[in-house]
């Protein structure tokens, strides 16, 4: 065991694309739709929830409330909770994964919302704008940093969660890690390991990027 | 239901070395081992950097990083490393994880205390780690104990994982259920460690309110 190398490069030029489901290039497509799947519904459900949040105040406690108890609850947790439900498919990850991205993204909209300045606000209303066209040409742009935030802090910890479905035999990348441990064979492991934290730091660097692009005007207050 | 029925109500569940008491009495062990080592780490780095201002951008950036590391990844490779039967190497993952939170929020909480009340307690004769004990650990102890709920709950949540790698602790209902296709034990173990997750979440709103100090409270 001791003068097994970390890497094996021969290992993982066979095995990047041997057309078979457990393939390295099929495992990181996997992961990437069962990672990235439950960030994006969850942010369709979050927006209206949030905006409702925000609108209604007394609904914020007891949502909030439910939010902060999902996400205390380890995912091997609820992956087992939902295999008696959905059986051993995508959605047994993907749905728990939903609400764990619910839990981040609704605090971070209304967190959003209630970031936006009176001022800036009231010059909307007094500038004519209607509540709808409001939120959406003003409202909703000035609270996207905070939004973005949240969504990063979704994004990544999905990419890393994923890993752990690999124990009801959904993980995508995270089967690597059973499978080295199976072998005691240290590259898979190691292969997965680099892969998740570089998709994670590319799709934060992606966000970063999206924000800096939807916020036009933070960066010319810097420069000015 | 039936599940739960099936798996509380078996009398065997309830003795000898693999029954809930042992089991959630293990679980507790390492849970507590990793969290106390990973709070004497964190706990005083987050001080000291938030006090002087020193290696915030490492922490903030290092911190961040962490949060992608696949813990099962971690766990898997670092006990294939270290040799398979013993706790220590468990416990490295888990203490890895529980830093950053603790850190991250120990630091945003000094740092953030407002300067002027800073500025007050060095004009009122207090020195550099007088105004750190007695002024900004107060004020920035709701932040603190937050950082340190985070990371009690990712330990107990993720000690569940190590029973993948031979470990005790609640997890082997669940490990053990899926590998024997006992959907019973899984259920069961699950509802055991949400309770357990939940216990240690209301545990904290209790310490926090013990322990914050009530004008800190009201200015919140």
């Amino acid at each position: 065991m001791s003068d097994e190398p970390l890497i094996r490069w021969d290992w993982i030029a066979r095995n990047w694309a041997n057309g078979g489901p457990t393939a390295i290039s099929a495992l990181l497509e996997n992961h990437i739709v069962m990672a990235f799947l439950p960030v994006l519904l969850g942010l369709v459900v979050a927006l209206p929830l949030g905006l409702a949040c925000a609108r209604w105040r007394w609904l914020y406690q007891p949502t909030a409330a439910l939010m902060n108890v999902t996400y205390s609850l380890p995912s091997l947790v609820l992956f087992s909770i939902f295999l008696s439900v959905t059986g051993l498919t995508r959605s047994t990850v993907v749905i728990p994964l939903t609400f764990f991205a619910l839990a981040i993204l609704i605090p971070a909209v209304v967190d959003g919302l209630a970031s936006v300045p009176d001022s800036v606000r009231q010059s909307a209303v007094a500038m004519g704008f209607r509540p709808a066209r409001r939120l959406l040409r003003v409202e909703l742009p000035v609270a996207v940093p905070v939004v973005l935030a949240g969504l990063r802090i979704a994004t990544v910890s999905s990419i890393s969660l994923v890993s752990v479905g690999a124990l009801i035999g959904q993980g995508g990348l995270g089967n690597l890690f059973i499978d080295g441990w199976q072998r005691q064979f240290y590259t898979p492991i190691v292969v997965g390991i680099v892969l998740i934290v570089l998709l994670a730091v590319l799709a934060d660097g992606l966000l970063v990027l999206a924000q800096r692009l939807l916020t036009p005007w933070s960066r010319a207050r810097r420069t000015a | 239901m039936n599940w739960l029925a099936d798996f509380f109500g078996d009398p065997s569940h309830w003795s000898g070395p693999d029954g809930i008491p042992v089991r959630l009495l293990e679980h507790l062990e390492f849970s507590a081992a990793a969290f106390l080592v990973a709070a004497l780490i964190a706990v005083p780095l987050g001080l000291f950097i938030g006090h002087t201002g020193r290696g915030a951008l490492v922490v903030v950036v290092a911190a961040n990083a962490a949060r992608a590391l696949p813990t099962l990844g971690l766990l898997v490779l670092v006990v294939l490393l270290a040799g398979v039967g013993t706790v220590l190497p468990v416990l490295i993952p888990l203490i890895v994880l529980a830093i950053p939170p603790i850190l991250v929020n120990t630091y945003q909480g000094v740092r953030g205390v407002d300067a002027d009340l800073r500025d007050a307690a060095y004009g009122m004769g207090l020195r550099g780690r007088q105004v750190l004990v007695r002024t900004l650990i107060p004020v920035a102890l709701p932040l603190i104990l937050l950082g340190l709920r985070l990371a009690a709950i990712q330990v107990v949540s993720t000690a569940t994982i190590a029973a993948f790698v031979g470990l005790g602790g609640l997890g082997r209902f669940i490990i053990d259920g899926l590998a024997t296709k006992t959907y019973a034990d899984v259920i069961g173990g699950a509802v055991l460690v949400a309770v357990l997750a939940l216990a240690v979440q209301f545990a904290f709103v209790l310490l926090d309110r013990v322990a914050v100090s009530p004008g800190v409270r009201q200015s919140r």
